[in-house]
């Protein structure tokens, strides 16, 4: 239980002040924009718009530079403005088959129709640190060139092995089963729901329980099926035109996991599927959003339930970077109350044990 | 692109859209703390009301509804049905029951059509309102509950037979239940589920 | 609709400003900022899943045509800009009125359309050259 503290209003004021020039840094140094963040610290804000669940460059920029490039208060900023807006439509499911792809690559098949095509990947770089990006305005960028080379239509890697019938078929629908924004979660949670959850969630979170199933707790056999980065136009249906409109485009990074399966009772031995699915450049984040929702699809394939990974509610409840950051940090809220009584208890025990 | 519209579907809706939803909101809230108690709803006078309903039934659908609450109409009111897509974007349901909100003339169906929530969650109801001739005559009713000192009276002209009827039966089910707002002209009076009622 | 759509709003504000004697318009619906829900398909084609959100603005304008009649034109755009959807929508309704419907479709919508698909063949292009082939090593016996 917390209490109500009065008091400080002059040392807020003066705290306040005091972020605004830590924020600034030393004024000798130019102020950073928004453009600059969203074009050079372009995977920051594509983070922040993942898990602050809103596709807005400029907005996830303002969020990073307010909150001084920590990128989870910056999510929460970006969640506290999005509850201030009305939500106007629902868009059509994206098409991600029908995207502009930027990359795409498969680890399951090396000859894949479509062709493997890196795009701009960190993969093949040596992770050495590059000093000519520190000197400034010395660090070469190559132009693009100009000759016309065209990209065949690339289809899934998941057609290519369902044509065999060696992979599961997926539920079809239009609809999801619920919103996680407007219902409470409920478990068990359908698959559309854990999605939900899974794609407002927080990277690292996700990172480690996905990493998790590799090393043994709630194994799954995964290899990356498909790796995507496409931009894909977003359409809705306003309620009064009652025809699809175009509203933009957006950028998405997909990675379709395909799974070893042995089989049940009632299924034969085939391959399953992990999906996942986020806003911008986010490879990391799909990839393990790709296998923690096939380590929770444990249940549905009858395989035992032992992991943390694989347990729904364990995942459910704590993926989100806003709640958890919420509750670990409401430890610094006056506890005065509460820690006087266990004060008191602890003193009182230690009597009784003298006696 | 227009010819898809009949001509009320583009009348304009709130001239100044965020203090006008917050004089028709205020008004309901007000009107549903006092049940039966009568509200004006102050809205600037440029919204143009379509169809059957009122400017006060018109400034609530405008102030409450959105892309998430499904809406109702009667045949009645269907020719309202245009101007509210357009300027909620709320969907439009055939099923009373899938309704959050439902808006009626005299020929308002079965309450137990609508949706009543459930015991675990009886916020989730339809919220019904009823367009009447006249919030001062008509038959009379005593209303006692939650936000009435001790009775109220309120006379409405123009619902069906057997309507009181119903809404007693439905008070044997609460916390389940229809919450109704009667709009005519620029006012409104509430009947929230708790409100219990006796006919005069 | 999907080009005014996809521009940016300074570029459809210097074709606005290019035009001698733009018409006339009013609001039916002034411009709003909210939120689409932004869906996904589980595995790229199964059931739909909300994805998340994303920033968008609606507009419509009415401006009156040739034979006096009322002309709407309506804009949804991606993003905050509020003028941009405003500019849309007007642009919307003068593609529905025979006085105007050749101009902005010569004037604005091809160049606009012409810019957009330049940027994305130049993308294409771009991303092409990334495309690679592996070979397999036979493994050591």
């Amino acid at each position: 239980m917390y209490v109500a503290v009065k008091g400080g209003e002059r040392a807020i004021d003066a705290a306040h002040g005091m972020l605004d020039r830590a924020r600034r840094g030393d004024p000798k140094v130019p102020e950073i924009s928004l453009d600059q963040i969203s074009e050079q610290l372009a995977l920051s804000v594509d983070r922040v718009m993942t898990e602050g669940s809103v596709y807005d460059r400029e907005l996830a920029a303002l969020a990073i530079k307010q909150a001084r490039g920590d990128l989870v208060e910056a999510i929460f900023l970006l969640r506290a403005y999005r509850a201030t807006l009305p939500r106007l439509a629902v868009t059509k499911p994206i098409e991600t088959g029908g995207g502009t792809v930027r990359r795409r690559i498969s680890a399951t098949f090396k000859d894949v129709p479509g062709g493997q095509v890196l795009g701009p990947t960190f993969d093949y770089t040596h992770r050495l640190l590059d000093f000519t990006l520190a000197a400034e305005g010395r660090a070469q960028v190559h132009p693009p060139d100009e000759a016309t080379v065209s990209l065949d239509p690339t289809p899934r890697v998941a057609d290519v092995l369902n044509q065999e019938g060696l992979i599961e078929a997926i539920p079809q629908g239009d609809e999801p089963d619920g919103d996680v924004t407007r219902e409470p979660l409920r478990f068990p949670a359908s698959r559309s729901v854990r999605l939900q959850n899974l794609a407002r969630g927080d990277e690292g979170f996700l990172l480690a329980m996905g990493y998790s199933t590799q090393r043994g707790y709630g194994r799954n056999h995964p290899f990356a099926g498909e790796i995507r980065l496409c931009d894909v136009e977003v359409e809705i249906v306003p309620e009064e035109l009652g025809f699809p409109v175009v509203i933009g485009e957006m950028t998405v990074t997909e990675c379709e996991m395909v799974n070893q399966f042995k089989g049940s009772a009632t299924v034969p031995p085939q391959f399953t599927r992990g999906y996942g699915l986020a806003f911008g450049e986010s490879e990391r984040k799909a990839m393990a959003m790709a296998l923690v929702d096939r380590a929770l699809r444990a249940e549905e394939l009858d395989e035992t339930v032992s992991a943390p990974a694989q347990d729904q509610e364990f995942v459910l409840y704590h993926s989100d970077s806003v709640e958890a950051s919420g509750f670990v940090q409401h430890l610094k809220l006056p506890h005065y109350v509460d820690f006087q009584a266990e004060l008191n208890l602890v003193r009182r025990m230690r009597g009784e044990a003298a006696e | 692109m227009a010819q898809i519209f009949a001509t009320e579907s583009l009348a304009p809706g709130f001239a100044d859209p965020v203090h006008d939803s917050q004089a028709s909101f205020r008004a309901a809230l007000a009107a549903f703390a006092r049940p039966g108690r009568i509200e004006r709803v102050p809205v600037s006078p440029g919204i143009a009301a379509p169809g059957s309903l009122g400017r006060a039934a018109t400034a609530f659908a405008l102030a409450l509804l959105d892309l998430d609450t499904p809406l109702w109409l009667s045949p009645s009111m269907s020719g309202a049905a245009g101007y509210l897509r357009f300027h909620c974007g709320c969907p439009v349901v055939a099923e009373p029951r899938k309704a959050s909100f439902a808006i009626a003339g005299g020929d308002v169906p079965a309450l137990d059509g609508f949706d009543l929530g459930t015991d675990e969650f009886p916020d989730r109801t339809t919220t019904l309102i009823i367009c009447v001739e006249s919030l001062r005559t008509g038959g009379a009713v005593t209303l006692s509950g939650p936000g009435i000192q001790e009775t109220a009276s309120l006379s409405i002209e123009g619902l069906p037979a057997g309507f009181w009827q119903q809404r007693v039966e439905l008070q044997a089910m609460f916390p389940r239940g229809v919450d109704i707002v009667f709009a005519c002209g620029d006012e409104l009076a509430a009947l929230p589920r708790s409100t219990r009622i006796k006919e005069a | 609709m999907a080009v005014l759509a996809k521009a940016r709003g300074d570029e459809l504000e210097a074709l606005w400003s290019a035009i001698p004697e733009p018409p006339a318009y009013r609001f039916l619906r002034k411009p709003e900022t909210g939120l689409a829900m932004v869906r996904g398909r589980i595995g790229g084609t199964g059931q739909a899943f909300n994805m998340g959100e994303m920033t968008m603005t609606r507009a419509a304008v009415q401006m009156t045509g040739e034979a006096g009649e009322a002309i709407a034109g309506f804009a949804h755009a991606a993003g905050r800009n509020q003028r941009h959807a405003e500019l849309a929508a007007a642009f919307d309704a003068m593609l529905q009125d025979g006085r105007w419907h050749a101009l902005v479709k010569k004037g604005v919508v091809a160049p606009l359309a012409e810019a957009q698909a330049g940027a994305k063949k130049r993308q294409a292009t771009d991303t092409a050259k990334t495309r690679v082939e592996f070979f397999t090593l036979v493994r050591g016996e």
